[in-house]
């Protein structure tokens, strides 16, 4: 007999399997956008044509390359103080970004334990977490939104601290639904008889098992946190003026959207297309990571 | 003296009805004793008590669970969960939910031998190949790696199987272990836990609604009727003539092949009487 070999890490036919595994539009068509994204904001003040806040009344509202009467250096045109929407577009990632990550990842962090302890816990941390959620989800989230950052001021902490705050529920929900159906297995049983504590059985038996749903929703909530932060610059209550936000760009560019579209609609494709990757990213994601479906 | 000793267990539904009535039952070193009742006679909920996995909602109202003479009931969680881990194990139900789906075989087996009994790794993954071994699983390193998903049903039971059987425990509480199985699957199981239980000399509480499993297994039995022990007996004394009318009545609603149509019949209602007389003479008493 060969010599037994059981470690979580991967074997060469696992990686193999792997490889194997087609990874799918679903997982590099977002993964190429994102990259992109990224690679963008890290880099703006390299790769930016021009000063995102320069104002210059004699490069107001060019168009796009393609037009008639575009300016070379101004690829996507110039808004209507003559300020380049490319390179404001990369700063906007930045923050954008920064908004998907920190806030989607603490919201996770947040919600997802406090689901999981209410869902296998059950008990008196299930009824005071359930009936904290029935309470905050009865609360209109983009009015509450507004009212937290008229209370606590805007700013880039302020719209990570609103995000959370408002949508820590919705892994709290989903989470604690998930737990609860894994709590009633045998095996969670068959761990408790073996003498394993509480907390322990749900790190290592319940954990694994919710973690796929866990990381789709991850996912989800950064393309909605972009979406709040959007929101919330469109209604003027996000960033200060100075620093470029996609939603801020939107609400600009809606009022002169007669004489110069472009900057309404590149900032708006940017949006789309990083929502629609982050939740398509996390669909891919779980399938990837579910040991059944794979 | 007997390993386990369950004495005079009453369990009810909190504020609700009784589920089990002054139980009590004796598993000796070594012994399978078989459980058999109705369904929702509470069999299980004895196992479960056993095991320390009662559903929250229900209470112990009074009585013991001697585990190696000392009284579950009296100590404090932690050293409870402890002796329970060391002592004694499970056989679940359904192979299918009973394995963790994100994890594969081997850790499954190995953990609690690593986490909680404080084996080495190296120890714990050569007993598991020693264990799969013994409950005839072929190519043992290929399975240990592989997910549960991956196995047959039977496979997974056999794995439930040696994994119970991992930490040499003293007692193994078998929870219906063929319920789930396909027939042809069901015969090998049981032989082999039948063969396992042997050569580790575990004594076996083995629950089942099924007659035909406990003739072949268990050396003594309890019958079971609405949460009370009605007849506890040896096997040859059962199979030879039960002495309770509920018992008998059981006894002959077992299918025969040889009278498949004559030979299926309902517990006659008299004898439901008699026995449900006797459970609400238990209650009378119950405050």
């Amino acid at each position: 007999m060969s010599e037994p070999k059981m470690s979580e890490t991967p074997t060469m036919a696992d990686v193999r399997g792997m490889v194997r595994r087609r990874i799918g539009p679903r997982l590099w068509l977002p993964g190429l956008w994102l990259t992109l994204l990224v690679i963008g904001a890290v880099f703006a003040p390299w790769i930016a044509p021009q000063d995102p806040l320069a104002q210059d009344l004699f490069t107001s509202r060019l168009p796009p390359f393609w037009m008639d009467g575009a300016e070379p250096g101004y690829l996507l045109g110039s808004d209507s103080l003559g300020r380049d929407v490319l390179s404001r577009m990369l700063y906007g990632a930045r923050i954008a970004l920064i908004v998907a990550v920190v806030a989607g990842t603490l919201t996770c962090l947040i919600g997802a334990t406090l689901g999981l302890i209410a869902g296998f816990y059950r008990g008196w941390p299930d009824m005071i977490i359930s009936r904290l959620i029935d309470i905050w989800m009865a609360f209109p989230p983009v009015l509450f939104a507004i009212l937290l950052i008229a209370v606590i001021g805007t700013g880039l902490t302020s719209i990570i601290i609103a995000i959370v705050v408002i949508d820590w529920t919705r892994f709290a929900r989903v989470v604690r639904a998930e737990a609860m159906t894994q709590g009633a297995m045998d095996y969670v049983a068959s761990a408790q008889v073996a003498g394993r504590s509480r907390f322990s059985t749900m790190l290592t038996e319940i954990l694994p098992n919710v973690l796929p749903t866990i990381v789709a929703l991850l996912t989800l909530e950064m393309g909605i946190a972009v979406i709040v932060e959007a929101i919330l610059s469109f209604v003027n209550l996000s960033i200060s003026t100075d620093s470029p936000t996609w939603g801020g760009m939107i609400s600009e560019g809606r009022i002169s959207i007669h004489q110069a579209w472009w900057v309404l609609v590149f900032p708006l494709i940017a949006l789309f297309l990083t929502v629609l990757s982050l939740s398509q990213l996390g669909e891919g994601l779980r399938d990837h990571f579910d040991p059944v479906l794979r | 003296m007997s390993f386990l000793s369950v004495r005079n267990l009453s369990v009810s539904l909190k504020g609700g009805p009784r589920i089990l009535r002054d139980v009590s039952l004796d598993v000796s070193a070594g012994e399978v004793r078989g459980l058999v009742g109705e369904s929702g006679a509470g069999k299980s909920m004895i196992g479960k008590a056993v095991l320390g996995t009662l559903p929250r909602a229900l209470q112990i109202d009074r009585g013991k669970i001697l585990l190696d003479g000392d009284d579950l009931l009296m100590l404090d969680p932690r050293e409870r969960r402890r002796r329970i881990g060391a002592n004694v194990a499970l056989i679940p139900q359904d192979p299918l939910t009973a394995l963790n789906p994100s994890r594969r075989i081997g850790r499954q087996i190995t953990d609690r031998l690593v986490d909680i009994l404080g084996w080495s790794r190296s120890d714990a993954d050569a007993r598991a190949l020693v264990l799969l071994d013994e409950v005839h699983i072929p190519d043992a390193a290929r399975v240990l790696r592989q997910y549960p998903h991956e196995l047959s049903g039977g496979m997974r039971q056999r794995i439930l199987i040696a994994s119970a059987f991992a930490a040499e425990p003293k007692l193994i509480v078998a929870d219906e272990p063929t319920t789930a199985l396909d027939v042809t699957v069901q015969k090998q199981i049981l032989r082999l836990i039948r063969e396992m239980q042997e050569r580790h000399g575990t004594a076996l509480l083995f629950v089942t609604h099924d007659l035909g499993v406990v003739s072949k297994i268990c050396q003594s039995l309890s019958v079971l009727y609405a949460g009370k022990v009605v007849e506890d007996t040896g096997i040859e004394a059962f199979f030879g003539g039960p002495t309770h009318p509920y018992s008998a009545a059981l006894l002959a609603a077992t299918p025969k092949y040889t009278d498949p149509e004559g030979s299926l019949m309902p517990v006659p209602v008299d004898v439901i009487a008699q026995v449900q007389a006797e459970v609400d003479a238990a209650d009378a008493g119950w405050v």
